[in-house]
């Protein structure tokens, strides 16, 4: 089974965040590590990009296949964690914890409530399971 | 159409395998992880489910002849219980397939292993060149709908097939090819493969592949040996330089551009392609398969990127890797015989950026080569 951890907010393309005051800690999920399998290279924004909601800030491959990281939220990439970058199989590791991406500074706060919780990301990934 | 499944679907369940769709069959393509699969089949050894194979048998008055006729290698020199690496060619020099070809060691016959992609298409060029200018006396059958293989890859390989079989297989050499019995079921055991380990193939009755797997996979345990899919399957060979058809080999792609002119005898007299490939090796080959390391960051290159010098295209790579024996960024690559060498640096386009890349010799990894085995 694939972790889902409580208190953080989820995108339907598997990236989680987690809110700290006015910044969103951002990294990939379980489930997504889980599919991709070993990941061997990742490509984050440098600190000081801006990054829109939606749309791709990096990239994460796997020896399988290459997927766009996509920010979950508006606004400006202030720490980008360089040991992860070093060492991808963190990533499959320890993807909620040492395997974060970046910390972005939030434009709008209130853009976190349009993701799923955990609940809603649980019966997002059992409604996927059931199509596939 | 749904995807075919081999007769071990329900075990690869049960190992937790994900699986991906290959050449019209839902396929494991990895069950632990691809990396710890390829470590265990370059450390102690691995099982593979190769049911989506296909197996061509020949025979008849003049199947030695037809076959020196269709491939490209001299049968001639093909002994009883022994294999053979070869090529069909189309006339004008393109691969239709390439194949293990294995003269039977008892009887009369050759079996031809060929491609899950390329079964059916090779069974039609088989069979349709039995009637072309004249009509030859062989008996072309594809036993796949009944053929199980399996193949155990790695330095424990040996002693993992042992435990299961009277056969003394420390007097089977590489590429001999011997009819035994492994595990109760009467099996061709053929030490080949396609990992750049020792290791062997195996074919068996369909029926009796389960019990096979489950008894290799049960005497595998104490020597180490996982269960291995696809995923490691690619990487493994691609470490170890051999081609796989669809990426290094094709239609347009010749034998000699891919660097497998040495598979190829002239000296044996006419086959299917030779005028081409004559006429290749006379006004020059003008691409070559050439081995490269990525030498920065960039990602990994992939099948059907580009390969750029000085900002001009010359050519395109064919399979890419991130290795996990050498712990770097791997691949090969189809370009212009002018910018080939060793030592020789080009760009492969990652993402729409230039990547700087180095040629190295192929192979990347040779078996002994690398002080990676674990214990003794």
């Amino acid at each position: 089974m694939v972790e889902v951890r409580d208190g953080l907010r989820y995108t339907r393309t598997h990236e989680w965040v987690r809110v700290e005051g006015d910044i969103a800690v951002v990294g990939v999920t379980d489930f997504a590590q889980s599919e991709l399998g070993d990941i061997t290279y990742l490509e984050l924004p440098e600190p000081g990009t801006s990054v829109t909601a939606g749309e791709s800030m990096g990239v994460i491959e796997s020896v399988k296949a290459a997927s766009d990281i996509y920010a979950p939220v508006t606004g400006e990439v202030v720490e980008a964690n360089k040991p992860v970058v070093n060492a991808p199989e963190l990533v499959n590791k320890s993807p909620y914890d040492e395997a974060w991406f970046v910390k972005i500074k939030l434009a709008d706060p209130s853009e976190v409530d349009r993701l799923m919780d955990a609940e809603a990301y649980r019966a997002y990934l059992a409604e996927t399971a059931a199509m596939a | 159409m749904a995807p075919r499944v081999t007769v071990l679907i329900e075990r690869h369940r049960a190992l937790g395998a994900r699986f991906i769709e290959f050449a019209g069959w839902l396929m494991p393509v990895q069950y632990e992880g691809i990396v710890a699969e390829h470590r265990a089949v370059r450390q102690r050894a691995g099982l593979f489910d190769l049911g989506h194979m296909g197996q061509i048998v020949v025979r008849g008055a003049e199947a030695e002849a037809f076959l020196q006729h269709v491939t490209v290698n001299d049968v001639g020199t093909l002994r009883p219980g022994r294999a053979q690496y070869s090529m069909l060619l189309y006339p004008h020099g393109g691969v239709v397939d390439d194949v293990m070809l294995y003269r039977w060691p008892d009887e009369d016959g050759y079996l031809v292993v060929v491609n899950a992609a390329n079964v059916d298409k090779d069974v039609e060029w088989l069979t349709r060149q039995r009637t072309e200018g004249r009509r030859w006396a062989v008996e072309i059958e594809d036993i796949s709908p009944r053929t199980g293989m399996l193949a155990v890859q790695g330095p424990r390989a040996e002693a993992v097939l042992q435990s299961e079989t009277a056969t003394d297989l420390s007097t089977v050499r590489s590429f001999d090819v011997v009819r035994t019995t492994v595990a109760g079921v009467p099996t061709l055991v053929a030490r080949t493969g396609y990992t750049g380990e020792d290791g062997f193939e195996l074919y068996c009755p369909l029926e009796a592949t389960v019990t096979l797997w489950d008894r290799l996979l049960e005497a595998g345990r104490p020597h180490g040996v996982v269960p291995v899919g696809l995923g490691a399957r690619d990487t493994l060979r691609l470490e170890a330089g051999l081609p796989l058809y669809g990426h290094e080999l094709g239609p347009d792609i010749t034998p000699l551009e891919a660097g497998l002119g040495w598979v190829v005898k002239f000296e044996k007299g006419p086959f299917i392609g030779r005028e081409a490939l004559e006429q290749q090796r006379r006004m020059g080959i003008p691409r070559k398969l050439v081995g490269f390391q990525v030498i920065e960051r960039g990602g990994i290159p992939r099948h059907g990127y580009e390969v750029r010098l000085a900002g001009r295209v010359i050519g395109t790579v064919t399979s890419g890797t991130a290795s996990p024996t050498l712990g770097t960024v791997i691949g090969m690559a189809l370009v212009e015989s002018a910018a080939v060498g060793i030592g020789r640096e080009f760009e492969v386009v990652i993402r729409g950026r230039g990547v700087r890349a180095i040629q190295v010799p192929l192979p990347f990894y040779r078996r002994g080569a690398w002080p990676s085995r674990e214990g003794q």
